[in-house]
């Protein structure tokens, strides 16, 4: 493999035919990364870095503390929390919009950047969809214990039970449980099957008896027989396929839990729009967080390099871009509009008693991340690491706006209120960031952070000498049925 | 086959790029080998074609389950909510499709996808934990940096001599034979045991919910989630110790009065004068028309100041009247109510019934408005009282139309005279003994 600069092409608008390497490094085979990756989770104990020790025990104890303000809540009732009239909707819901929008990175980068042949995905998407599904589990976990008794959570489901009654399909919360349940579990099921091939190497190269029959039984039995790989590439773009629809419509089904009502603030059609692209943004910020800690702790900085960095970075200006649009687009429809309400909802939003929690959302989501405008801040990782971990805090501020100020002022002044959170909020919502990077790190460490099979197929050496191709995995799609493989244009037949 | 051959898996030969595989597998290929495959790290482009593979089927699998989860979504929810239990929502139709369109969407999502995912590893025959590939040491790299292709020996063409020849002459880094995995991978004996033991423990929930849904106890029922069904508190009518009467319900003050309950006028409440005497319930004698006049309480004998006597306070008995007194007394007031006819049909004077009172009578006609008043409040000999049913003022609205009806209904022949009214002119009111009813009504 030769040396060169994986910057020239994207930076300097070359030939765009040759595209730069995704790994960067001199003597890069499939075997170094296969050890990179694969190395960091055959450390024995002893050996384990030293910063994943300690992010795990304050990870640990703030799932302790999660576990212990779920058991007060669940002994003793919703009232520990600040949700009282008129704010009934309070920090559980702006916790389960928070999160079940970051979770919406993973799915976008597995699926929407493999069917658009963005090749530079395959090093980060691993550890996105894992993100995904951890974030997904915080979020389930909001709604499931804000309906208070969480024993008849599956009064939640169209179950048939002792009293006769189905649930409402006609309410956008049901709505969400099926879009919430079905992006959980396709997004688990897209999550392992890309796993599969890479468990498969690590049970291959496992050297104790316990890590053979873990990592033997999570690998099924894959050999990487290329009969197999064939139906499994054709499932991989299906899913994806699949997955793409789904991830916008997930969002879109958590803004119709508010778009639907006719609380002024809510009641709007931008919704679903803009709670997709906030939501891809809020992704975006806690992959880079998360990922720029995790490639220097892990030595994998030449599978996810700066220029991936340095891509998201521009993705997350863009999409703050487009939230910055849509905040505009709800005053200039308040005004335009002519409703009395909303236009004094959209007022109160950003002079109202709330105006500290807007100017925060608009400086965190619209304003910090313009400094990505400069090359010199996308490839500073510092200033990487504070815009992306404003940007998680700008996005949680966006929902509590949309939620709690909405309702703490509509239309009866006589109902009016101020919203205020118990010590059992912030300790729950503070407690979700410990089951979140407990789970996280123990994937880290126990399962292939990178998805060695892909990185290892958009290697140079990937595609044989015959063949210049760039290697995408649905380049074959097209076969015609019967025919045993078609010649696309971008691959030399024999 | 050759009998040696029968402990062959197959023939496998690694290489270390691309290009060498790709050589052999077309040499494999056109030797017309079809139990063989290639095997590598990550999916390389062209093997397809190289190696003769024909594209999966997986998307029509998919694509029916797919429409498949469509038709349940809308099913399910067309069965839930517009048949089996019809919600009426803001009154939109029962059965609207905009609204279910998000549902039905995640639904062929849901089903596509694990169709999508199971249906892949069906078709690749997975789970297959026990493959003897996996017991060769050098083929552990091929999930890390080598490729192989094996030749196996079920093949009709399969010459072992053969495909070594044909695989060493492909550029290969290293030809072996794969042996049949004979060791026989038996689980060990107390893993059986713990297995039976475990089967069995797994029955016991099982059983236990079976016996408390069939058999009946007479201790209650578990509750797994009390909910709010016990708090510490008492409920009503139950008994509390640590009162000295014993009551868990506490009386009202002695003098209480209820909001609205105050019955400081007497003639709208009571039908007497201001401050008199208050009967309970009066026993009317039917000869001697009431107590003696000492005894009689100061009926009112025209209405309570507090009410005014005009055509709406007449709508309003009668209405009331309709409601509360007509089914014995008649529309008319002359008893032919429904249910006098009927006691009439059935002959039930002979269990004592009395017929009801004709409100045209003279003795009625006598009664003060008070009297009235307090009949239609506390009730009469064998009718009862509607003081609870009908508020005072109501009350008052029944007597003003009672003696509407009296003045209009019935009214005798010297009368008449009186008036200079033509009797012809007249239709008679009957009474309950003009009424013929046969026994063969009475069912009606």
């Amino acid at each position: 493999m030769t040396i060169s600069d994986p910057n020239s092409a994207i930076q300097l608008g070359e030939d765009p035919r040759h595209r730069p390497l995704l790994v960067e490094g001199t003597g890069e085979d499939f075997g170094s990364v296969t050890q990179a990756v694969a190395g960091i989770s055959e450390q024995p104990v002893q050996q384990t870095n030293k910063a994943w020790v300690a992010a795990f025990m304050v990870s640990l104890t703030l799932l302790a503390l999660l576990g212990a303000m779920l058991f007060h809540l669940i002994t003793t009732g919703v009232g520990v929390w600040g949700n009282n009239n008129p704010v009934y909707w309070g920090w559980p819901i702006v916790n389960f919009v928070f999160w079940v929008g970051i979770g919406h990175a993973g799915t976008l980068i597995s699926a929407i950047l493999f069917l658009t042949r963005q090749n530079w995905r395959t090093g980060v998407n691993r550890a996105a969809e894992a993100m995904t599904i951890f974030a997904v589990v915080c979020a389930g976990m909001f709604p499931g214990v804000h309906i208070g008794r969480v024993w008849v959570a599956y009064w939640l489901f169209p179950l048939p039970n002792q009293m006769d009654m189905w649930p409402n399909f006609r309410s956008p919360l049901l709505w969400d449980v099926f879009a919430v349940s079905t992006y959980a579990s396709v997004s688990l099921v897209f999550w392992y099957m890309g796993m599969i091939p890479d468990l498969a190497t690590l049970r291959d190269r496992a050297s104790n008896n316990i890590r053979k029959i873990a990592y033997g039984i999570a690998a099924i039995g894959w050999t990487g027989s290329s009969r197999h790989w064939h139906r499994y590439e054709r499932a991989y773009l299906l899913l994806a396929a699949l997955a793409t629809p789904l991830v916008l419509s997930v969002h879109s089904v958590v803004s119709f839990d508010f778009a639907v009502s006719q609380l002024p603030g809510w009641h709007t059609t931008i919704f679903p729009p803009y709670f997709v692209a906030g939501a891809i943004f809020s992704g975006f910020a806690m992959v880079l967080t998360l990922m720029v800690p995790a490639r220097q702790f892990f030595g994998l900085k030449h599978i996810i390099t700066m220029n991936h960095i340095d891509v998201m970075c521009r993705i997350l200006m863009a999409t703050g871009l487009l939230v910055g649009y849509a905040y505009s687009i709800e005053f200039f429809i308040a005004w335009y509009g002519g409703v009395q309400y909303e236009s004094f909802a959209f007022v109160n939003r950003a002079f109202g008693n709330y105006w500290w929690a807007y100017w925060i959302m608009v400086s965190c989501n619209v304003i910090f991340p313009q400094i990505f405008w400069s090359k010199k801040m996308r490839r500073n990782l510092w200033v990487v690491m504070l815009v992306s971990i404003t940007t998680n805090i700008g996005m949680w501020f966006e929902r509590f706006v949309i939620t709690v100020t909405s309702l703490s002022r509509d239309f009866l002044p006589s109902s009016w209120g101020y919203f205020s959170p118990t010590w059992v909020d912030m300790c729950m919502f503070l407690g979700s960031f410990g089951l979140f990077f407990t789970l996280f790190l123990l994937f880290l460490r126990f399962l292939p952070t990178v998805a060695m099979a892909e990185v290892k197929s958009i290697m140079p050496q990937a595609h044989g000498e015959t063949s210049n191709s760039i290697h995408g995995q649905g380049d074959h799609d097209h076969a015609p049925a019967g025919g045993a493989s078609p010649a696309p244009a971008d691959r030399q037949p024999s | 086959m050759s009998d040696s051959n029968e402990k062959l898996h197959g023939i496998v030969a690694y290489f270390t790029d691309i290009d060498g595989l790709m050589a052999a597998a077309r040499k494999v290929r056109d030797a017309g080998y079809k139990r063989w495959d290639s095997y590598t790290p990550f999916p390389v482009h062209g093997i397809d074609e190289a190696m003769g593979i024909k594209p999966t089927i997986l998307p029509w699998i998919v694509l029916v389950m797919g429409l498949t989860g469509l038709s349940l979504g809308i099913l399910l929810q067309w069965y839930t909510n517009a048949f089996d239990y019809v919600f009426l929502i803001s009154g939109k139709p029962d059965w609207s499709l905009p609204a279910n369109i998000p549902v039905a969407f995640e639904m062929v999502i849901a089903f596509s996808a694990f169709t999508t995912f199971l249906g892949m590893l069906a078709l690749n025959k997975l789970p297959h934990l026990s493959n003897p590939l996996h017991k060769l040491e050098s083929f552990r790299r091929i999930t890390d940096d080598r490729f192989a292709i094996v030749v196996e020996a079920a093949d009709k063409n399969f010459d072992a001599g053969r495909v070594r020849a044909l695989l060493g002459a492909a550029s290969a880094e290293q030809v072996e034979d794969c042996p049949v995995d004979t060791s026989r991978a038996a689980l060990p004996l107390w893993f059986h045991g713990l297995a039976a033991i475990a089967t069995c423990l797994t029955f016991i929930p099982l059983a236990v919910a079976f016996k408390g849904r069939f058999a009946t106890s007479e201790k209650p029922r578990y509750h797994v989630w009390p909910d709010m069904d016990w708090q510490r508190k008492r409920k009503t009518q139950t008994e509390w110790e640590m009162f000295p009467d014993g009551r868990a319900m506490r009386l009202p003050v002695e003098g209480t009065i209820a909001q609205g309950e105050l019955r400081d006028d007497f003639e709208l409440y009571f039908g007497v004068d201001q401050d008199s005497f208050v009967p309970d319930r009066v026993s009317y004698d039917a000869g001697a028309m009431g107590p003696s006049a000492e005894g009689r309480p100061a009926w009112l004998t025209g209405f309570p100041t507090a009410m005014v006597v005009d055509e709406a306070l007449l709508e309003r008995g009668q209405q009331r009247y309709d409601i509360y007194c007509s089914v014995c007394h008649g529309q008319q007031g002359n008893g032919l109510g429904s249910v006098a006819l009927r006691a009439k049909a059935l002959d039930a004077q002979k269990w004592g019934w009395v017929d009801p009172k004709s409100l045209l009578a003279d003795n009625a006609k006598s009664y003060s408005n008070g009297e009235i008043f307090h009949i239609v409040s506390q009730g009469v000999s064998t009718m009862k009282g509607y003081g609870a049913q009908i508020v005072p003022r109501d009350r008052w609205a029944i007597v003003a139309y009672v003696r509407a009806l009296q003045m209009t209904q019935g009214i005798n022949r010297r009368e008449l005279n009186r008036l200079g009214v033509d009797p012809a002119d007249l239709k008679p009111v009957p009474t309950i003994d003009d009424v013929r009813v046969s026994s063969a009504d009475a069912g009606r």
